[in-house]
């Protein structure tokens, strides 16, 4: 139903694609991920939630999560190619001042170039 | 007087079991001639009121979704037979509490809601929620 479809390191910056619903399950998976990236020193992290048309606050927390531990290590958490309600969820939230967004996978690389 | 439309669901509480909701609020917001975006608003708000009443209520009974018709708004019934809450109790919740700090990261669904919808009213005691949300066809109604 939701999962992660690909893992890429492109230029120092470690790519997650997701699909399906951004929920608990999902959240915890990228969390998981994101972990063992950084325990292999990686720092920059982009999410791309193209295929990821839906989310609860529950998965939307868990991006928290992961920008605190990425805080712990001068990290930092970037977005892509969000749908426009999962946008402005994270705009309510407040989440989008902790990591900036990006329209397309290829603006977010060369963003964090 | 012409009774509105109305469609009913009972969702047993199981996981993702919101979805069901969205997709029924979906095809409600196709039928009203919603834009894309009410209909995605409705939809986020719709997850987040289920989510609520499925884990906060503390109940394994049935949550019912009234979805009301009328030509100005649709008018959303989350209703479950839970303990109750108060919601004045509730602080809206502010990330800057939360990054960084040992404060729990969830309690956004509520902030959402209201955020989302027109309208958002609670009625609440020990034997259930009803939570009444609305949205209007049109901005300038």
């Amino acid at each position: 139903m939701s999962k992660i479809i690909e893992t890429n390191l492109i230029n120092n910056v470690v790519v997650i694609k997701t699909e399906g619903y951004l929920n608990n399950d999902l959240g915890e998976e990228i969390e998981k991920i994101t972990k063992k990236y950084i325990e292999t020193g990686n720092k920059v992290f982009l999410i791309n939630l193209k295929d990821s048309k839906i989310v609860n606050s529950i998965g939307a927390s868990i991006l928290i999560e992961i920008i605190e531990q990425l805080q712990d290590i001068d990290g930092e958490l970037v977005l892509c190619e969000l749908a426009p309600i999962i946008e402005k969820t994270f705009k309510i939230m407040g989440l989008t001042k902790y990591c900036s967004v990006y329209g397309t996978q290829d603006e977010a690389i060369k963003g964090l170039a | 007087m012409k009774k509105n439309p109305s469609v009913e669901l009972k969702l047993p509480v199981l996981k993702n079991m919101e979805l069901v909701a969205t997709n029924t609020s979906e095809v409600v917001s196709k039928h009203m001639d919603l834009s894309e975006e009410k209909s995605a608003e409705i939809s986020m708000a719709l997850i987040e009121a289920c989510i609520n009443a499925f884990e906060h209520s503390e109940t394994k009974e049935d949550i019912y979704i009234h979805f009301i018709i009328s030509d100005e708004n649709l008018t959303i019934k989350v209703i479950d037979k839970g303990v109750g809450f108060d919601s004045s109790a509730i602080k809206l919740p502010n990330i800057e509490d939360k990054v960084g700090t040992q404060e729990r990261k969830r309690g956004w669904g509520l902030m959402l809601i209201k955020e989302l919808m027109d309208s958002v009213d609670f009625e609440s005691d020990h034997t259930g929620t009803t939570l009444t949300m609305v949205k209007k066809k049109t901005d300038n109604e």
